[in-house]
This record gives C-alpha cells, structure tokens and sequence, in this order.
C-alpha cells in the first residue's frame, strides 16, 4: 500500500502561508536600499550587443522597459527629488541594441527635452539621439522633423530648424507639409500657429501613447494660452471701465456679463490674481504650468528707400 | 533508408514519452502569453516586444531541446549498454546515427510548430483587441507572414546545433558534449568578428588562421533575421536561400563526421 501524503500536502500549504506571512511582516517594516540616481552598470551599447549573443532586440525591449519605468517612476517621485540622469544612457543602449527602434529616439526627443522637474532639459541629448538614428536607421524623415523641432521650440534657434524641416521635406517619404512649414519657421518662427501645427504632426504620426499624450497636453495647453489671450482682454476692459482691477470671478463675470467661470481644456477654473486681476491657469491643473512660448520672430524692418 | 525512419520514428517516440520537450512547449507558451502583460508596460511598443520576446523563446527553448536531447542520442545508448542490442539488429553505425539525427530533427519541428501556432494566437488575439491608430504605428501586420521564415531559420539553426551535439555526443560525455555543444553556439555568434580581425591586427599570419577559424566554425549570425521580421524591413530571399543551403552543407559535414567516429569506435 502507497503511503497517504495528505499530512505532508497540509503541512506544505501551512508552512506556504507561514512563509507569505512572514514576508509580509518584513516588507512592512524594510525600506529596500536604492542607489540615488540608479545604476546602470552597462552603458557601453557594443559591449552589450555582443554579450546578447544574438538576442540584440529582446535585451533591446528589456533596456526599453527600464527606460520608459524609469522615466515614469522619476516623475512620480516629489519634485525635489527627480533625476533623470540614466534616461539618455539607457535609451543610447536601446538604439544601440536595436538601431531601428523608431520609438526610442523620438520618445528621447521628447522627453530629454522637458525641462526639469518633467525631464532633465537636454535638448544637445535629445538632437545626439536623433543624429545618431539618421546615422544608424537611414534618413527618416521623422527624425528631421524632431531635430527640427528641437530646434523651435526648445532652442528657439528658427533658421536651423527651417534647415531640418527642409531637409525632412527633401528625405525619401517627407511629408509635403515640412517645407511650407520650413518657409513659415524662417519667416515667422515662434508664433503660435506654427508651434500648433508641430505639435499636432507629432500627435497624429506619434508611434507610442506617451508621445501622443504629451502632444496633445501641449495642443490643449496652446488651446489654454488663446483663451487666457482672450480672458486678460477682457480683464483689461473691466478694469479700464471700473477703474480697478477684477479681484474674483463674480465680480468679472458679473461687470462683463459671462456665461460663468470659465474652465480651461482640461475642465479646471482659471484663476484671477487678485493683486494684478490678470487671469491665469490654475496650479491644480494638469495642464499647469504652461510653457515658455517661443518668442516671436520681430518683424524686419523695411529698408529705407 | 527504413531502417533510418524506423530508429528515427523510436527516438520521436523516446522523446514524446520523455516530457522534456512538454515541459519546454509548455513554458514557452507561458512566456508567450507573459509577454503580453509585459507589454503594458511598453509605452505603445507592445507588438514588437511581444514578437521580439516570441520569436527568442522559440529560439531559447528550441536550443535547450536540440542540446540536452542531443547530447544524449548515442551516450546514453553507450551507457545503458542498449547500442549492443541495436546493432545486433541489420543495422549499419551510419544508419543508427542518421536515424538519431532525424527523429531528433522531427521532435525539434513538432515542437517548434506548436510553439509558433501558440505565437500566432497571441499575436492574433493582440491584433483583435488594439486601437486601429496604434496598429496604423506598427512597421509590420500582426500576423506577418515573413515571421514564419524567422522560425524557418530558427529551426535550421537548431538542426545545426543538433548535428554539432550528436557530433560531440558520439565520442565524448553527456556533460563534456553540453559545454563543447554550448560552446560552439557561442563562437557561432562571434564568428563575425574573426572575419574582420585583419582590420584590428596587423600581423597577417594571425589575421589568416583568425579568417580560416571564420570558414571552419560555424556561422550562426545569418540564421537571426529576427530583428528584420520584426522591422518589417525586407530579407532577400537569395540571402535565406543561401543560409539553408550553409545549413545542409554544415549539417552533411558533421553527420559525415560523426558517422565516421561512431563507426571506429570500440564498445566494450
């Protein structure tokens, strides 16, 4: 007759609770220690590559997940102590694994390019990233228009990027729209209309979510700077008619006779500063804060004659 | 050639009741379907993760079924003393080891096919259930044929790596015949590397055995066209055609090769 294991299944099953329990009690209580800043302890892309030993492109996705938890984890933490130091490493190791990770140096283009605390503000990282995948992945012509795009919004350098976004249009696929928008950057850089129409290009051709998220929280953050263009007119008026300054909505909407508060395109109030009665978005918004609009080119004067 | 298919047909049959090769299928399916949880956490690249992370647990799992079944094709038979009873039968040395070699090569394509049946069934249902605007940002449909060749050269890489473990496998130990197997797969992927050494090192002597180790290991690198496939950027067919073709020709060699020990060897 077999032996009965009834009693060793039991006991397994007890001693399995006692050992889920006991982890329990000591996660409670154990902070795990976490090099400030993380660790990457290979950042040399050949090296990599060759100890991959022909998995290049799955070692290539793992890099890739640990770039994307590794950004998102950093934004989640307070503001003060954000860094994003391995977040160009990691994606330089990515496209090194795998040159035609598309994703990868467009995502770089974005997100090394968001000033701190959203990102580590390096837009000569995110143009590296860029200039190697044209050197790596061919002439895209996607990769023009981000470096280009660097160049306009972050740089505010309007002839390079017109430069970019003609070499983009002449680039084997280039879109018909980049050398009108070349043309529109060299003669109007910085002006609101053109930053609206890059923005909504890299939401409509964007490869991931997140690039399609940020695009479109900078389309609604534009949207935002119209209205609140508009609002501050109207505030002005109030206070010129008043002879002082809007100190909160009722009164703003009442003297202007508005439909109510206004929300921004994210469905938050904007607020009045009562000090100055301008409007403004508010803190809690998740649009806030709202960029640094690229200045304006100043019309040439015309020569005498 | 029946009494090849008869031992070949023995050593399928060894090998389904062994449940190594379940086991493998099994986790392989696992990882497949693992990768589509991974692939929340992608940012929007979860087809090419989900096809990468496939396509290398077919090739993963495939190389630890052509080694350690094929490491034990002919020692074990030596060791259990069952080789003596075999070829008491009318049955050459050849004929056991191509018998050997082929049942191995049916187990390895059966279970290659149901890994690649499972792939596709994630690959379809990942299809089904994703945005038309992000499937717009995939470089290559779902269900893309070409993936199919991927495996194709997958399972002759693997058939290669069969034939280099029962080369090993007919003069040497189950253990020895694991590493030198394993080893030869590694210097299989480096192989590139010595093709180029004469741009690295000046002495030509060096720089001509470093390009004669080139033609004489195995090649493995061309076999991986998986990033390609996962691209969608085309493969030649001229350059996969030539790649089954270095396949057979390697494979003959070393069947020739391990015939020609098996059949010198002494069984006491």
């Amino acid at each position: 007759m077999k032996p009965r294991n009834r009693g060793l299944i039991v006991a397994v099953m007890l001693l399995f609770a006692a050992s889920v329990g006991i982890q329990a009690v000591r996660d409670r209580d154990r902070v795990p220690f976490e090099p400030p800043g993380g660790m990457l302890w290979i950042q040399s892309g050949t090296a990599m590559k060759r100890m991959a030993l022909g998995f290049d492109t799955l070692v290539a996705d793992l890099y890739w997940i640990r770039a994307v938890v590794y950004y998102g984890g950093q934004r989640l933490r307070d503001r003060s102590e954000r860094s994003y130091e391995l977040l160009y490493p990691m994606l330089d190791l990515v496209t090194t694994l795998d040159p035609r990770f598309k994703v990868a140096y467009r995502f770089g283009a974005i997100f090394l390019t968001e000033g701190y605390p959203d990102g580590p503000g390096r837009p000569d990282q995110a143009i590296a990233l860029l200039e190697n995948g044209l050197r790596r992945d061919g002439e895209r012509w996607e990769y023009m228009h981000d470096i280009g795009f660097i160049y306009y919004w972050w740089l505010r350098d309007y002839t390079k990027a017109a430069e970019w976004f003609e070499r983009g249009g002449r680039a084997p696929g280039g879109p018909p729209w980049l050398a009108p928008l070349a043309a529109t950057t060299l003669a109007q850089g910085g002006d609101r209309q053109s930053s609206r129409t890059m923005w909504r290009q890299l939401f409509e051709n964007a490869d991931s979510d997140w690039i399609r998220s940020s695009a479109e929280r900078r389309l609604l953050q534009l949207d935002a700077m119209d209205a609140l263009d508009q609002l501050n007119v109207i505030a002005a008026r109030y206070a010129a008619r008043e002879g002082r300054v809007a100190q909160s909505w009722p009164a703003l909407v009442q003297g202007e006779r508005l439909r109510g508060i206004p929300l921004d395109p994210a469905g938050v109030p904007y607020v009045i500063n009562p000090v100055t009665g301008r409007v403004g978005l508010a803190e809690d918004s998740p649009l806030w804060p709202l960029p640094e609009e690229p200045q304006a080119l100043r019309p040439v004067p015309e020569p005498p004659s | 050639m029946r009494s090849i298919a008869l031992v070949a047909q023995a050593v399928f049959k060894e090998s389904v009741r062994d449940r190594v090769p379940y086991s493998m299928v099994a986790f392989a399916v696992l990882i497949i379907a693992a990768s589509y949880l991974i692939s929340q956490l992608t940012a929007g690249q979860d087809m090419k993760i989900l096809k990468d992370l496939g396509l290398a647990a077919i090739a993963v799992f495939g190389l630890l079924i052509a080694v350690f079944i094929g490491i034990n094709l002919v020692s074990k038979e030596v060791e259990r003393r069952s080789v003596f009873a075999v070829l008491a039968k009318p049955l050459s040395r050849s004929q056991f080891i191509l018998g050997k070699y082929f049942g191995l090569a049916l187990t390895l394509v059966v279970n290659l096919s149901v890994m690649t049946l499972a792939f596709y069934a994630v690959l379809l249902y990942v299809d089904l259930t994703t945005d038309a605007l992000l499937k717009a940002a995939w470089p290559a449909p779902a269900l893309d044929p070409r993936l199919v060749i991927a495996v194709v050269l997958i399972v002759a890489e693997l058939m290669l790596v069969t034939a280099i473990a029962l080369f090993f496998s007919t003069f040497s130990s189950p253990l020895l015949s694991a590493l030198l197997t394993l080893g030869v797969w590694v210097a299989g992927h480096f192989n590139a590397d010595l093709r180029n050494f004469e741009a690295v090192l000046d002495v030509r002597p060096v720089a001509l055995l470093a390009r004669a180790v080139y033609y004489l290991l195995p090649n493995l690198a061309p076999f991986n066209i998986r990033a390609e496939v996962v691209h969608g950027v085309p493969v030649p067919a001229s350059q996969v055609a030539l790649t089954l073709a270095y396949a057979a020709v390697y494979i003959t060699i070393l069947l020739l090769g391990a015939i020609a020990v098996f059949r010198r060897r002494d069984f006491k």
